[in-house]
């Protein structure tokens, strides 16, 4: 066997484990992905949290502070006692348990507008880059949509249709994809001028292979980074339009949902709007480290930049 | 110069009529009928079909467009369905406190940002440094809704510094206006500060690893004149560019703050008319912000000229 051949294989594989090691070590990733750990388990282990029914409600409950006993009817009618760890807002309900439900409503919408704007992003981008025809009129319609202010458009889109947990994501999503389409597009421009591609042009490779067999693996680690910040961002939207009124129903427990039942109440009781708000900078900060500290070892291209 | 000032011009052209066709669209190809909700509950279907045919819904799509777009031509966004008034009206009574919040906004953040950034940039990898880096990530994580009542709590309530909630127009007294202006405006900027400091210490500390840097501390310049005169200077470009980007997240910022603090500008508006499904206010709204938007880019652009002599147009 051909020993250059052979050395260069192993200094590839070296690089590889090393960069998988960096990621490791780095403080970012490990803090970020704790926490967000920690909040997984959390929406998945919701019911087992010492929590109720987070739409259960009791009269007498109402408007207790952090700590405070008190009672709560559950749907069987029968009367318990519970203690309001994070006090009870102005229905009688318990904040705790609709905060560590509403972990679930968050980091779902969070991941499922990353998946769809990257899909969608991915999609576009490397039509409007490959394909040169397609290029103009993709990208001016992208530039048409990145003229509209994301937190606008994604009110506009979540009010006109009824808003559900698949709306919210969608139109979240829609906000970010130009902005993906942009990045895989100017990915695509100089990968394609890479000697490999135009070797697999002249074996005769269908095109769609080129794209996605070809082109695409080489764009994977700017993705990574750009998903994670799309996750920020969605988590981050998603509460505003609870908050404003316009995002999901007010009986699905979201952190902006319950902020927004809170705000009237806010100098009476500011636990409405404490708790749940710390819940979501949280998380927010723990993805953004974490896009952080990706980026810092997968995209090094990228930091230098920032 | 002057051929690129009106290229710039024409090739915004077509971004805005893609915005206009757009928000036409969504406002347009989404289930609730604004005739319904404006007849009420009570109303008759021949009620409904009545103001639906005043209001031009029963033409076709793209015949409403045309109307639409051809009133938009001659500065006529139409009448409010909600608000029962011109929205051209109805926009500039709106618009003082948004422009006035906008400003304040821009103002603190640029007269914080980059001094910030400048000297965490001079103390590269120093205590400031991370500490600027730090509060850059939280500033980009705390939502601003969440900020904003942080701040009403100690700044408000506890130290009785500012009024709660509200806003005075400028005719009422500058002293009075300012007033209720400062919280909502430091709270806005904080998310800038955070977007425009960390630009500002990146694009500073790349202009001092250069020559003319070592030269410059070489013939013994005070070092304040080599960071003002020479690295930020030579900085100057990306920050221009990404304050123009950050209007993007200020309108965004706008529309949640107003809401807080109860400033009844364009951002409140904007949820107002979209829960009304009031499709004339929104569309001019979206279409005025998105303007406004790409206007602020291009002098963005035209600016590079002052900072960079080098870039000729």
């Amino acid at each position: 066997m051909d020993t250059q051949a052979l050395s260069v294989e192993s200094a590839n594989i070296a690089r590889r484990e090393s960069a998988w090691q960096r990621l490791q070590r780095h403080w970012s990733v490990r803090i970020g992905s704790a926490v967000l750990a920690l909040l997984v388990l959390a929406a998945l282990c919701a019911p087992w949290l010492g929590t109720v029914d987070p739409t259960l409600f009791d009269a007498a409950s109402r408007d207790l502070r952090p700590g405070q006993s008190g009672e709560i009817t559950t749907l069987d009618g029968e009367l318990i006692k519970h203690q309001f760890l994070m006090g009870s807002d102005s229905f009688g309900r318990d904040i705790y348990s609709r905060v560590i439900y509403g972990t679930r409503v968050s980091l779902l919408v969070g991941i499922a507008t990353a998946v769809l704007a990257l899909a969608f992003g991915i999609v576009f981008g490397l039509s409007a880059g490959y394909l040169r025809w397609l290029d103009g009129p993709l990208m001016r319609v992208m530039d048409g949509l990145m003229a509209i202010p994301a937190i606008l458009l994604a009110i506009t889109l979540v009010a006109m249709w009824r808003a559900s947990l698949i709306t919210v994501v969608v139109a979240i999503a829609i906000t970010e994809v130009p902005r993906v389409t942009r990045l895989v597009r100017s990915l695509v421009l100089s990968i394609r001028e890479e000697p490999y591609v135009e070797a697999a042009v002249s074996l005769g490779t269908p095109t769609w292979r080129i794209m996605f067999g070809h082109i695409l693996p080489n764009c994977i680690a700017p993705l990574i980074v750009q998903g994670t910040y799309i996750c920020a961002s969605a988590i981050l939207v998603e509460a505003i339009l609870s908050f404003l009124g316009v995002g999901l129903p007010p009986d699905i427990p979201t952190w902006g949902n319950i902020m927004s039942e809170g705000r009237v109440q806010f100098m009476a009781y500011p636990h409405n709007l404490f708790f749940p708000g710390v819940f979501l900078a949280v998380t927010v900060l723990a993805v953004n480290i974490l896009g952080d500290g990706l980026r810092d070892t997968l995209d090094p291209k990228m930091a230098r930049r920032l | 110069m002057y051929t690129f000032i009106l290229r710039r011009l024409l090739s915004t052209i077509p971004v805005l009529l893609v915005v206009a066709v757009l928000v036409f669209l969504i406002l347009r190809l989404t289930p609730g009928d604004p005739a319904a909700i404006l007849a009420g509950d009570a109303a008759s279907t021949e009620q409904i079909a009545q103001i639906r045919s005043s209001l031009g819904l029963d033409r076709s799509i793209p015949v409403q467009f045309g109307i639409w777009a051809g009133n938009l031509l001659q500065g006529e966004f139409g009448r409010s369905y909600f608000y029962k008034m011109e929205v051209t009206l109805l926009i500039a009574q709106r618009i003082e406190p948004t422009l006035a919040l906008a400003a304040l906004t821009i103002l603190i953040a640029v007269a914080v940002s980059i001094p910030l950034g400048v000297i965490a940039a001079w103390r590269f990898g120093g205590w400031f440094d991370r500490a600027l880096m730090g509060f850059s990530v939280l500033g980009f994580s705390v939502p601003v809704f969440v900020l904003a009542y942080i701040l009403i709590w100690i700044m408000s309530l506890k130290l009785g510094w500012f009024p709660v909630q509200g806003y005075k127009r400028l005719a009422d007294g500058f002293w009075p206006f300012l007033h209720h202006l400062i919280l909502p405006a430091i709270t806005l900027s904080v998310i800038y500060i955070a977007l425009i400091a960390r630009v500002t210490r990146a694009s500073v500390l790349e202009a001092l690893g250069e020559d003319y840097i070592r030269t410059a501390r070489a013939k013994g310049l005070p070092e304040a004149r080599v960071l003002m005169r020479h690295a930020l200077a030579n900085a100057a470009v990306p920050i221009a560019t990404v304050i123009g980007i950050g209007i993007a997240l200020l309108i965004g910022g706008v529309v949640v703050t107003e809401s807080v603090y109860a400033i009844p500008g364009l951002g409140r508006l904007t949820v107002d008319a979209v829960l009304a499904r009031d499709f004339p206010t929104v569309q001019a709204v979206i279409l005025l912000f998105s303007f406004a938007y790409v206007l602020i880019n291009l002098v963005v652009d035209m600016s590079y000229v002052v900072f960079d002599p080098r870039i000729r147009y």
